[in-house]
């Protein structure tokens, strides 16, 4: 394209179909424990 | 729903529902913030008014890879795909531990919101009776979950370093018999690192979080001594030899900021240049508008603006890490675990010295919020449950924010700190998370070489 370029794709909808296993790290968000955005995490079963 | 934002001098759109992130020139970005779902095959005439700057071919070029996006479920997608249920979570195993091992601390820092380490409690550490309880506890309520993370927090959970040690070794001799694989982390103010315990953490810790605010004014002023003295001399030479000796494993230099330090950007890079720490973490301190150290709403655009200073700084920098400008847009969570929030109550718990279960660390000392105690055996269900249902769908300003999928609903202990209500988020919290969102963005985008030349 030549006006919009895709930095990512649908990765969000696609991972619905394989997800929830619940193997990935605990997300706290507290700012005491460098929370972290969820996003910034890995997903177990892409390792 | 979808976000466009500019940052760092890049036009970009996020398709919240699926994920996508699009990187527009000027003109199709400004067309973009013109449409109204559904498009039409070809632009109408009504927009191309509302943009008289552009000739009509070139919107209407513009308008064609826009709904090239749209039939290709990247752009305006709905979330309909999504089954609100899947964030509802009952009977969820526990497979993550705070271990407040130490309820007590060597430092007086100036925001700690642990009352200086004793959590309003009275100071105790941790017996590895407890500690040992503790593990038995998590494997027995982990079902199927294999990985099991268990933080030794504080306080200083260092002054408690025996029954670290044990619960490691205890930890470890059931891995195989149960199945389960532990992961330790280490949150230390590193005032009692030696060359011993170095090695040790090193060879046993997954992580390790080291406490420190960055310029030695900085850290001095809130990290102090019980005497009043600063602690940047002793303890900076420690980290580094930590760090030195820790190979691939991860670490985080991990720093606070408060309303008397909003040039952070500069803490950020002391560390990581003049002190060579890679992996750095500045948090806001966050807490209620009469905390003489939280950031208050009227600081928010002085804050964003340093967010945004800092990722001018760090674009064309990747070997530094900046936790909070770290996104994965490929390999993330799954969007269902991204419902669900932290997990605090139900997937995570906080242990304390005497055995009690509180849902997360944050919490502790909080009668209203104590789920039980591993001596006497007791889990208030209740409680549990109340956690069980917070996740993005649930929570109404979450439901209609475009960063939902990626703070994950934020931090309940912060929006009750502040909100006094476990399901009413914090404006500050969001506010800021959403700036860091639009910058850890904007930073890949001219890192993938797709911003505008």
């Amino acid at each position: 394209m030549k006006h919009v370029k895709t930095l990512a794709g649908a990765t969000l909808k696609m991972s619905a179909a394989h997800g929830g296993c619940g193997e990935c790290q605990t997300s706290c968000q507290s700012a005491c424990k460098t929370s972290c955005t969820v996003a910034n995490q890995k997903c177990e079963q892409s390792k | 729903m979808i976000h466009t934002f500019e940052a760092l001098g890049c036009h970009i759109a996020l398709d919240v529902a699926s994920g996508a992130v699009h990187v527009l020139d000027k003109m199709s970005y400004d067309l973009l913030n013109c449409v109204e779902p559904p498009m039409a095959e070809h632009c109408p005439a009504e927009v191309a008014e509302k943009l008289p700057q552009y000739d009509a071919a070139a919107l209407e070029e513009c308008w064609q890879e826009l709904l090239e996006l749209v039939k290709a479920h990247q752009l305006f997608e709905e979330e309909t795909y999504i089954d609100p249920s899947w964030a509802v979570v009952k009977n969820t195993p526990i497979k993550a531990l705070c271990l407040n091992v130490a309820h007590d601390c060597n430092l007086r820092c100036k925001y700690c919101f642990a009352s200086k380490g004793g959590y309003g409690t009275g100071r105790m550490l941790m017996s590895f009776e407890t500690a040992k309880r503790a593990i038995d506890f998590v494997v027995e309520r982990s079902g199927k979950r294999q990985n099991i993370e268990v933080d030794f927090f504080g306080g200083e959970p260092m002054m408690a370093l025996d029954t670290c040690k044990k619960t490691v070794e205890y930890a470890r001799s059931i891995e195989e018999k149960t199945g389960k694989k532990f992961r330790f982390t280490m949150t230390t103010n590193g005032m009692l690192l030696n060359d011993e315990n170095m090695k040790y953490f090193n060879e046993e810790m997954k992580n390790c979080v080291l406490s420190l605010d960055g310029r030695p004014c900085v850290n001095d002023k809130m990290r102090v001594t019980a005497g009043g003295h600063g602690s940047y001399d002793i303890i900076v030479p420690k980290f580094q030899k930590l760090v030195a000796g820790r190979g691939d494993k991860e670490y985080y230099a991990r720093g606070t900021f408060t309303r008397e330090n909003l040039d952070f950007a500069d803490d950020v890079m002391h560390m990581a240049d003049e002190l060579g720490f890679k992996n750095v973490s500045v948090e806001p301190a966050v807490g209620k508008a009469d905390d003489p150290l939280a950031i208050t709403e009227e600081q928010v655009p002085q804050v964003c603006a340093e967010y945004e200073k800092l990722a001018e700084r760090l674009v064309n920098r990747p070997d530094i890490n900046f936790f909070h400008f770290f996104v994965d847009l490929e390999q993330g969570p799954c969007v269902i675990k991204r419902m669900r929030g932290c997990g605090a109550g139900n997937e995570y718990v906080a242990i304390t010295p005497e055995g009690d279960i509180y849902p997360c660390h944050q919490f502790v000392g909080n009668p209203d919020f104590k789920i039980g105690n591993l001596y006497e055996g007791t889990f208030d269900k209740e409680i549990a449950e109340k956690f069980c249902g917070v996740n993005v769908y649930t929570k109404e300003d979450c439901r209609k924010c475009w960063a939902k999928f990626y703070c994950s609903g934020g931090c309940s202990a912060g929006n009750y700190n502040v909100n006094g209500d476990i399901m009413k988020p914090s404006k500050v919290a969001c506010e800021l998370e959403r700036k860091r969102l639009e910058c850890a963005i904007a930073i890949k985008a001219i890192r993938a070489g797709l911003a505008e030349e």
